[in-house]
Parts: C-alpha cells; structure tokens; sequence
C-alpha cells in the first residue's frame, strides 16, 4: 500500500521536490545547530523556550484536533465525515512526527533524550507528555493503517479495531491537556498559572486543525479530484466556528482576571502582548493581526450564508489557521517568559538558524503528510 | 543465461571492494598491531586488577560516577585495601597522566571516543 | 457473583488500608530516621554593601567550578551574582523607596528550595533534592530540554548554549569538571567542599562575612543564630516554594 506513494503526477513530484528542499536546508542548518550549540538561536537565559518548543505547542494541537472528526462519526454516527476520520487520523500522525522533531531540535544533547524513558520521572510532566505523544502516535498510525488496509481490501474494518479507535479519543484530549499541563503548573510564570491553559488549548486545537482540514479537503478537490463531500466540509466550518468562539471567550475570560484583579503581575504579560512594555512593543504587531484576522474569521465563520461559500470558508479557515498559530506558535511561550522573574522584559527574536531549521520541520510534516493522503486517494480511487 | 558472466564479474568485484582493508593492509605490512601502553613511572598497582580494567574500567568509572554525583559517597576501597578517592582527575589521571600514550592507544585502535576528557580537564588532555 | 453491602464496604476498607500501609510505614520510618543536614545560607545585605562594587564570592565560585565568563547577557553563565534590590525582591517594592536602595546589589544564587519546581520537572531526574538540602545538578544525564529553567521562577539556572571552553582562555581548574555545551548548570552549594567539611567557596571569599552558611537542623548553628536574631526575608515567599537562602534585614 505504501508504494501508491511513489506514484504520481509531475505536479505531485515537484511538490514533493520543492519540500525535499526545504528539509535539506533545514536539515544542514540543524547539522551547524548541533555542532555549535544552541547559542545559534535567539534563546537566552531569560527567553530559554522559543521558536521550536512554540511550533511543539501548536503542532500538539494540530495532532489532537483529529478527535474532532473522529468523534462525530465513530460515537454520534455522523455519517458526513465517513471520508475525513482517515485524512484527520493521518494529520494526527505527520503533526505528532513534527512535534517529536521539534523537540528533538530544542534539546542541548539529543542524543541522550532517551534517558526520559531510562529514568522515568513521575513527577514531570515532559515524561507523561513523551508516553502521551507516543502513545497516540501508535494509536493513529495503527488505526490509519488498519482501517485503509481493510478498504483497500474491500472489506470491513475487523472488530478489534473499534475499542481501539474509541481510545485514541480521551486520548486525543490527554495529549492537549498534559501539554497544556506542562506549562501551567510552574510557580515563577504567571501568565501560563491558569486553570483555563488546558481549555484554552483545546479550544484552540479544536480550530486550527479542522480548518486546517477544511483547507486541505479543498485543495485534495482541487488537485486531486477527491471530494471529502459537501456535508463533511460544512460541519467542519462549523466546528471551527464554535470553537473560535470558545477561544475568543477564553481570552476575554483571561483578560478579564489579569486586569480586574489589579494584580501587575498578571497584567503584565497581557502588556506585553497588546500594548509592549518599557518600550519593547515586538509582539504587538502579531497580536492585533491575530485579533484582526480572528474577527474577520469569525464574521466568515458565523453568519451562515459567508460559511457555505467556499472561496470565503478558504479565506476563513486560513485566517482561523494564522490567527492561533501567532497566538499558540508565537506569543505563548514567549510571553511566559516575559517579564522575567526579575520583572525585566526583554526581547526574543528567532534567528535565522532557528527559523530554517522550523521551515525545514514543517516541510517534513507536510511531506509525510502528501505522501499519506496519496495513498488515501489511491485507495479510495481504485475502489 | 547471458548475464552470468555479469552476475558472476560483479560478486568477484563486490568481494573484492568488500575485503579491501584486509588484504590492503596485509599487502602494505601497515596491519595493526596491539596498542603498546606507556606504563605509570610510579605506581605499579591501580585501583583494581590490571586485567579487570583492561576489559571493565568503563563500568568502573560509571560506577564511580553514579556515585560521586548521586549519592555523594566518594571513597573507594581498593581489592589490595588501598583507599582512593572516586575522582577521574585527581585520582586516575595523576598516575596515567599521559592521555596521548595511554588512553588513546587502546581507544584509537578500538575506534571509540569517550568524551570524558571533554569536561574532566587537565592541562594534559586539552 | 452477589455481594452486600457490608461485605463491599468491608473489602473497601481492607483495600484502603493495604494502600495506606506503605506511605505510613514510610513516614513513621522517616521520623524514626535520624533528623538529617539542612543546609542553609543566610545573607547579611548590610554587610556585603560595606564594600563597594566587591565580586569576591562570584570570582571565587566561577573560577573554581570553572563557570565561563561569557560578555553576552543572554549567554551568560552564573552560579552566584549581584542583582539590583528591586529586581532581587520585585514584589517588595513600594514608590516611595529611595532610587539609592533600589539600586543597591545584593548576592543571588540558587536558593535550594524545601520545594523546588525545578526537581519536579526535571524529566530525568538530572536534578534533585538531597537528603541534606541541596538541590544537586548531574551533568550527565541532563538532555538539555531547559525545563528547570522555566520552572525556577528565580532565574537562578544557566544554560550552556555553547562549548564554555571556548570562553575560558588558558586551561580550566582540573579541581574540578567543565561542562559540555548543551546542559543547564547552576550552583550546588559547593557540594564537593562540603564532603571534605569545608565551608562554600563563597562563604570563605567574602570578606565582610556577609554570607553565613550551615545547618538548619542544628538548633545551635550559627545561621539559626542569626535567623532568630533578626527578622528574615526570602524571595517570593508566596510561590510555597521555601528558600534555604535568607537575607536578614
């Protein structure tokens, strides 16, 4: 089954060329990142999680969302998404790769990253986030696998597969939630002490990924002539839009707690954010983008009439895309960390290293990524 | 079958590549020959028997290590009932204190490169 | 099967009971333990300001556990440093405090804490708690993922981003291990002084005495001499995660 990848059009090569590409730049940047040290990033002893670790965050996101379609249709019956469990189980296994790429890059000695396993530490939430993530990798890719088999074969999934499928669900919503968890029990950081981190995160998920797949089914219509169905595309918009509104609400919530309060501290990193602090105003650019192009979506998202037409959806989902990759991919980790436990703000920029080695990830999810869904289609085609 | 003499003329060549450094170095006379170690001038007995380290001192030191840092316990009781301190630098190099002429003898010829000697500095492994 | 209702609550409290057995056999084990070293120090700020612009505990930390000195701020590596009072202490600052008090530079290190977030996070258990008190770093096992340094919320943990020989001109101190680029690194109460029963580097540096250290356990100690005498205070005493580092007022 796996060979229908290496079958395509000249179209689907030079994508595929043009990722080759970027992974091997990405590739070399990260041979000089590991010869020299980390130093080539942007980090510091301030700023110590940046760039890779934000891109770790969202792709998480992006891996759970796949129980958003996965639900509707194994426990609800929703019959529209019979053909988008298995593109949303394959983004859940090429975005969990990424992640485990990210994180590879981000450590100082990679190589000894399996003594997280050899010394296993309850106490720390990186340990359970490792099981978590891998865990959920293998559920994925075995349910994938299996269920795409038995349609190759023409005949129905076997039973055992089903408990199995009903597990990668709680187990979608663990994975977000024990990322989440990683960052919102730390004493020093303020602006991740919340017990809306975890919610928050999941509302995110829950609409970057489907409008990623909206956007995905739309191209794979395009290029492909493989048409997820009307009905699965519309439920997915809606979907996004109920949890771009949880999303806004959850900000607002946020907003609400730090400056009501009166408490600097909490306010502070929201500063930061929206408005600079001391005089350093780098992010605020990004955020009011993001509001803007939240709003924007939202209008798109929820008026039912801009939903149902597809150019603006695409327009939609894009925006939904960029607005919580600035907010979860960018702004996340740098604003916990800033102001610093010595109440200074300073400044964190990618470097260019840093920012070959992310393009370079990314590039790979999205080449694992097409050479999945080709299979897919063969399959689906050849049926 | 008229690719025999191809198929039969690419194993001659393949077996050839594949034995190149065996008989290359038999035809040069450069075979390897057993790292010669230069002694310790002083101390003619370690910490253990010469032919436990030769085979165990690896372990030796990751025991060490484990317990120096771990649980803070650094003193050493020899087999001869010698007490040394659990300490690279100050006990191991202070007798072996050539790197080039010792340590990496047998790790050259074995082909490893253990990178204690990355922190453990002394003036004479940098 | 059918069971009663006393029957399941009697299995319930035997099942309750066999899981409370080990932790209470550990914690009357521990009070039957002989009550082990705490080490503490305690920060004398008016003293250490006797002398003006004085470096002596931080040059006598550095160049013994061969910490590199590295010019870029981001960059840097310190195990033990001066920071501003309102920096040290930012939620004990008030606008009508005079601008030369703010200023003042007052030594800060890693407090040891009774309850350190970085331990709990640490994924390899590079970093732990000692039965004695001290937060202790293994430089080997450490993969690097900087999660400490996210969970300390004093600053107090450095990271090598690069090889710190490459900032160290002539050879390093053999005394002691460099570290290798790639690990988090931070002070350890100079552990390796205290199993020969020295005091901390710094401790013996400063020359106004203003930094004492010793054992909390040890009711006649002279760091709970001073703790008694005086009022203390620790940094960011709300976030529970109790300091072994005090400063006296």
């Amino acid at each position: 089954m796996l060979q229908k990848a290496l079958t395509g059009s000249r179209r689907y090569w030079t994508w595929l060329a043009a990722l080759a590409v970027l992974i091997v730049i990405g590739f070399a940047a990260w041979l000089r990142q590991l010869e020299t040290g980390l130093v080539v990033t942007g980090l510091g002893r301030d700023v110590s999680w940046g760039l890779y670790i934000a891109q770790f965050t969202f792709l998480v996101g992006i891996a759970a969302s796949a129980v958003m379609v996965v639900l509707p249709y194994y426990l609800h019956d929703c019959k529209a998404f019979a053909r988008v469990t298995i593109l949303g189980e394959l983004l859940a296994v090429a975005a969990i790769v990424a992640c485990a790429l990210f994180i590879l890059v981000d450590m100082g000695q990679p190589a000894r990253v399996l003594n997280v396993l050899l010394y296993p530490t309850p106490s720390s939430l990186m340990f359970w986030d490792m099981l978590a993530l891998g865990g959920y990798l293998v559920l994925n890719a075995l349910i994938a696998w299996v269920t795409l088999s038995a349609e190759r074969r023409d005949e129905p999934a076997p039973a055992w597969i089903g408990p199995i499928v009903l597990l990668s669900i709680p187990w979608a919503i663990s994975i977000r939630t024990v990322t989440a968890f990683l960052y919102a029990g730390l004493p020093g950081r303020s602006f991740w002490m919340t017990a809306l981190l975890a919610p928050r995160f999941l509302a995110s998920a829950f609409a970057a990924g489907p409008s990623l797949l909206i956007l995905v089914a739309l191209v794979l219509r395009r290029v492909a002539r493989f048409d997820v169905g009307r009905q699965a595309i519309d439920t997915l918009a809606v979907i996004v839009a109920y949890a771009m509104i949880a999303n806004v609400f959850f900000l607002l919530m946020e907003l609400f707690t730090a400056f009501y309060s009166g408490i600097p501290e909490h306010a502070a990193h929201f500063r930061y954010l929206f408005a600079g602090l001391d005089g350093h105003r780098g992010l605020v650019p990004w955020m009011w983008t993001s509001v803007a192009l939240t709003l924007v979506a939202l209008v798109l998202l929820v008026v039912p009439r801009l939903r149902k037409n597809e150019r603006l959806l695409a327009g939609a989902a894009g925006a939904v895309f960029v607005a919580l990759w600035i907010d979860k991919g960018l702004a996340l980790v740098v604003a916990g960390f800033v102001p610093t436990p010595f109440d200074q703000v300073v400044d964190y920029a990618p470097t260019a290293v840093e920012n070959l080695i992310s393009v370079g990830i990314w590039a790979t999810g999205t080449l694992l990524l097409t050479c999945f869904y080709k299979i897919v289609i063969a399959v689906r085609t050849q049926g | 079958m008229s690719d025999r003499p191809l198929i039969i003329g690419g194993l001659v060549l393949f077996l050839g590549l594949v034995t190149f450094p065996v008989w290359y170095n038999v035809a040069a006379g450069t075979g390897a020959r057993a790292p010669a170690l230069a002694r310790p001038a002083t101390e003619k007995a370690c910490v253990a028997p010469r032919d436990y380290m030769r085979t165990s001192h690896m372990a030796l030191l990751v025991t060490w290590r484990e317990d120096v840092v771990r649980r803070g316990d650094r003193s050493y009781v020899a087999y001869d009932g010698r007490h040394y301190e659990k300490n690279l630098t100050g006990t191991c190099l202070t007798c072996h204190d050539d790197k080039a002429k010792f340590c990496d003898r047998c790790h050259d010829y074995a082909g490893v490169s253990p990178t204690c000697t990355e922190c453990h500095v002394t003036p004479m492994t940098r | 099967m059918t069971i009663d209702r006393r029957q399941f609550l009697g299995l319930a409290g035997l099942s309750a009971l066999g899981f409370a057995t080990k932790p209470s056999l550990e914690t009357i084990g521990r009070q039957l333990r002989a009550p082990g070293r705490r080490w503490a120090m305690v920060v004398d700020p008016k003293k250490c300001l006797e002398l003006d612009g004085c470096t002596r505990c931080i040059a006598a930390c550095h160049a013994a556990h061969n910490v590199p000195p590295i010019a870029e701020p981001r960059h840097e590596v310190k195990w033990i440093w001066k920071e501003r009072f309102e920096r040290a202490f930012p939620s004990d600052q008030n606008a009508h405090t005079d601008d030369a008090l703010k200023s003042k530079l007052l030594p800060v290190l890693c407090n040891h804490c009774e309850n350190p977030p970085c331990v709990r996070v640490c994924p390899t258990r590079a970093t732990w708690k000692r039965d004695d008190g001290i937060v202790m770093m293994d430089y080997h096992r450490c993969i690097g993922c900087r999660y400490c340094m996210g969970a300390c919320p004093y600053g107090s943990r450095s990271f090598n981003w690069d090889d710190p020989l490459r900032h160290m001109g002539g050879v390093p101190s053999s005394d002691y291990p460099t570290r290798t680029k790639g690990v988090v690194e931070k002070c350890t109460f100079c552990e390796e002084r205290l199993a020969k029963r020295q005091r901390p580097l710094c401790v013996e540096a400063c020359p106004e005495g203003a930094l004492v250290f010793g054992d909390l356990a040890d009711s006649t100690s002279q760091v709970r001499e001073l703790l008694r005498a005086r009022h203390s205070i620790r940094r960011k005493p709300e976030l529970g995660t109790q300091p072994a580092v005090y400063y006296v007022i």
